[in-house]
């Protein structure tokens, strides 16, 4: 079958049958229609707002719009000290709060040269690990949903749930924890802390088994996730992708360990990559897998953090803040592996006064999502689906 | 006292005799020349399964859900949280009954009758015991594969008059998905048709019936009537929209599909729809398969449970117990599985079930011509 001519929106299409030219379709105006997917959609994660231009249900191009949930964090930061930027900075990435203050305290610390206490450093590697577990979960569970499976949705959440409660019981909130202050920690953990960690440890390890076996073990999941939505290392690396999305396509990249912070150059740890063995290396399927064998890496710091943790005995979780936070005039760029890839914090200082005069977050996921148009590019809506799902974004995060 | 004069006292025997006599009585009563009664006959299993498919259709689903997904589901409105669905009920009710203004009224009010008309008709034939079917047709089973396809005219105006997007891409994926789908359940169900020789859907129970309960059920009748049986019950499925085969209601891509504009009574119509489909297909497939409202159990010599658990009354048990039964299935299956792609559900209809269908087809008419 061959396109003659296409005039205007009209085109004739014809078939060759014994010399003889026979009109299949002629002048069918066929059209492509805009879809608006968003920010009212159940699978958008949020408030994202994809303008898709389809062809039937294929997609030729999809453009994320966002702003709905700018926050206006940077210009805020100007306007506060330091130390109470940190409940902001538990507002980018909701699902990691943890994570997200710990890369702001790494970056004032690093402004103000300030050491501090190697029990607090094991408490905030402790924390961060867990919440990124907690935040994986909810990555997993969530894709389970996007493909219409929906009870390893539940089981996740079932698990996050304790590890929420573990939280809150170090800092009092379940989300929004403001706990891991410039130069310290808001608190010591209480008393059985790290034991009620370990029983967690022990409970979780056959739960993951169980996600896996629901999810990676299921033929249809496989195929709704083998070989779509597939992102080349190279490609990758110039879009700026970081975490769990930039180790899918191969790339062993992991800030943890290239550009090591706090206490993670003691500890032992894979960089997890997939082996091209189960999944075609950066489709859906090998971030997927990621973050799941990821959670095991987690434990496994968490683990080690326990058994290294100096003991309690003496320890003052703010013997080494500050009492005024004025750093003398410069600027910082520091990062952390947050759960979705690379926060950076740009802090600029004028020595003057107690607020920062810049304070720009780098978030993973936004740049992560700027490679959306690329990905979507003649896929079905149900993979758009699974791309963004697989994409793992927080709106918090990329809109700020 | 032998066995015989024991059963002939029991308690479902003469429940059964009673039900007889009541019927055939109801069934002489006319009004103005209108067969009246057989009107009355002929709804009543309509209204137990409309009943039965909103409150405990959806009840059982969000309770066996829970249960699967370690919450308690329902809890809170009565013991058990069991008159849940009465209280949503009452709430889509009372809700306001929305048009779009920039939809298609006609065919937007239409949609939602259409589908409920062509789920319940095929109740007319289901035989629900040896002394009740709505509508004794010599081709009943034929009528109940064609009946089906009026749902699609249904869904097909509720997503194009619904202005809407989504619901067109939900309407037309239900359309194309139906459609196909029913090309091997059709198959699958021929084979089990060819085993009885017959379409008269009570007929085909009748020749199931035997001493040794299951073992003359059709599904154990030849070696080969586990394919269509499988094919069918997969078909079925497809054809009622249930997963992994919801594409047209897709939650996560098409937000609801085509009744995403639906809400209030009109929503609770297509929900209700939905429900009795799945009943239907379970009962046509434990009428063709499964021997219907025949006992499963077998005569154990002066055991003879087959004729204890038989009888009119009892064959309603049966035939309920198997549907939902297979309601069962199909709850489990949503719940655990994920969602087939558009084109992924089109290759396992046309490269997999149909070329099967076919098979298993040819290999039923070779066992039955030559082997009994």
């Amino acid at each position: 079958m061959q396109e003659l001519d296409t005039v205007g929106q009209g085109s004739v299409r014809v078939t060759r049958i014994s010399e003889k030219l026979v009109i299949l379709e002629k002048d069918l105006a066929t059209e492509q229609m805009v879809l608006a997917m968003g920010p009212q959609h159940p699978s958008t994660h949020g408030v994202l707002k994809l303008e898709c231009l389809t062809d039937g249900e294929v997609i030729t191009e999809a453009i994320p719009v966002l702003g709905y949930l700018h926050r206006c964090f940077e210009k805020c930061c100007e306007n506060i000290d330091y130390p109470a930027v940190v409940p902001y900075t538990d507002r980018l990435d909701y699902l990691a709060g943890m994570n997200s203050e710990f890369a702001y305290a790494l970056a004032v610390e690093k402004l103000l040269d300030i050491e501090i206490p190697r029990r607090a450093e094991f408490i905030r590697v402790i924390m961060a690990e867990l919440n990124r577990i907690a935040s994986h979960l909810v990555a997993i569970g969530t894709y389970g949903i996007d493909l219409g499976a929906f009870t390893p949705f539940l089981f996740c959440f079932r698990d996050r749930e304790i590890i929420l409660g573990l939280l809150e019981w170090a800092s009092g909130a379940r989300m929004l924890y403001n706990y891991i202050w410039i130069g310290g920690l808001a608190c010591d953990v209480p008393a059985d802390f790290l034991k009620r960690v370990r029983e967690f440890i022990t409970y979780f390890r056959p739960k993951a088994v169980e996600l896996q076996e629901l999810l990676t073990g299921n033929e249809i999941f496989v195929k709704r996730t083998y070989g779509v939505g597939i992102m080349p290392a190279d490609v990758a690396i110039n879009y700026g992708w970081s975490g769990p999305m930039l180790r899918g396509s191969g790339v062993k990249w992991d800030l943890r360990r290239n550009d090591p912070y706090s206490v993670y150059p003691e500890i032992d740890f894979k960089v997890v990559v997939p082996d091209g063995k189960h999944s075609v290396i950066g489709d859906c399927l090998s971030r997927h897998i990621v973050r799941a064998v990821e959670m095991e890496e987690s434990l496994k710091i968490i683990e080690q953090c326990i058994d290294k943790i100096p003991s309690s005995e003496g320890f003052n979780s703010r013997s080494a803040i500050p009492k005024r936070i004025r750093p003398k005039a410069g600027e910082v760029y520091s990062r952390a592996e947050n759960p979705r890839g690379e926060l950076g914090f740009y802090i600029e200082s004028d020595g003057k006064s107690t607020k920062p005069i810049r304070c720009k977050a780098r978030s993973s996921c936004f740049v992560n999502l700027s490679a959306m148009k690329d990905l979507s590019k003649g896929q079905l809506i149900p993979d758009l689906v699974a791309i963004i799902g697989s994409i793992d974004i927080v709106l918090g995060e990329v809109d700020r | 006292m032998s066995t015989t004069a024991l059963s002939q006292f029991s308690m479902p025997f003469l429940m059964g005799n009673g039900l007889n006599s009541w019927s055939e009585a109801l069934v002489g009563f006319n009004l103005l020349g209108l067969p009246l009664g057989l009107i009355i006959l002929a709804a009543i299993p309509l209204v137990f399964i409309a009943l039965y498919s909103l409150t405990y259709g959806v009840y059982g689903e969000r309770k066996i859900s829970a249960f699967m997904q370690d919450r308690l589901g329902p809890m809170e409105v009565g013991k058990w949280g069991i008159l849940q669905t009465l209280a949503d009920i009452l709430k889509l009710i009372q809700k306001e009954d929305i048009v779009p203004t920039s939809a298609d009224k006609f065919l937007f009010v239409i949609g939602p009758g259409i589908l409920f008309v062509g789920s319940f008709l095929a109740y007319a034939v289901l035989p629900f015991s040896p002394a009740f079917i709505g509508a004794s047709l010599n081709v009943g089973l034929y009528y109940a594969i064609a009946i089906v396809a009026i749902e699609v005219v249904g869904i097909l105006a509720a997503g194009w008059g619904s202005n809407n997007k989504w619901s067109l891409y939900g309407a037309i994926r239900s359309v194309a998905q139906i459609v196909s789908y029913e090309i091997p359940a059709a198959i699958a169900l021929l084979c089990g048709a060819m085993m009885a020789g017959t379409l008269d859907m009570q007929q085909i129970n009748v020749l199931q019936s035997g001493a040794y309960g299951f073992a003359h059920f059709f599904l154990f009748q030849s070696p080969i009537a586990w394919l269509p049986f499988l094919i069918y019950f997969i078909a079925s499925l497809a054809e009622v929209n249930r997963a992994p085969f919801d594409i047209p209601e897709a939650e996560s891509e098409l937000v609801a599909g085509y009744f995403t504009e639906y809400s209030g009574m009109k929503f609770a119509v297509i929900f209700l729809a939905e429900y009795g489909s799945m009943f239907m297909v379970s009962a046509i497939i434990s009428v063709v398969f499964l021997g219907g409202w025949n006992s499963p159990l077998p005569n154990l010599g002066s055991f003879a449970l087959n004729d204890w658990t038989n009888g009119p009354v009892w064959g309603a048990f049966w035939m309920i117990m198997k549907g939902f039964f297979f309601i069962f299935i199909q709850m489990w299956l949503r719940w655990t599985l994920p969602r087939l792609r558009v084109d992924q559900l089109m290759y396992l209809c046309w490269k997999v079930l149909t070329p099967f269908a076919f098979i298993s087809f040819v290999l039923t008419a070779i066992w039955e011509i030559y082997v009994p």
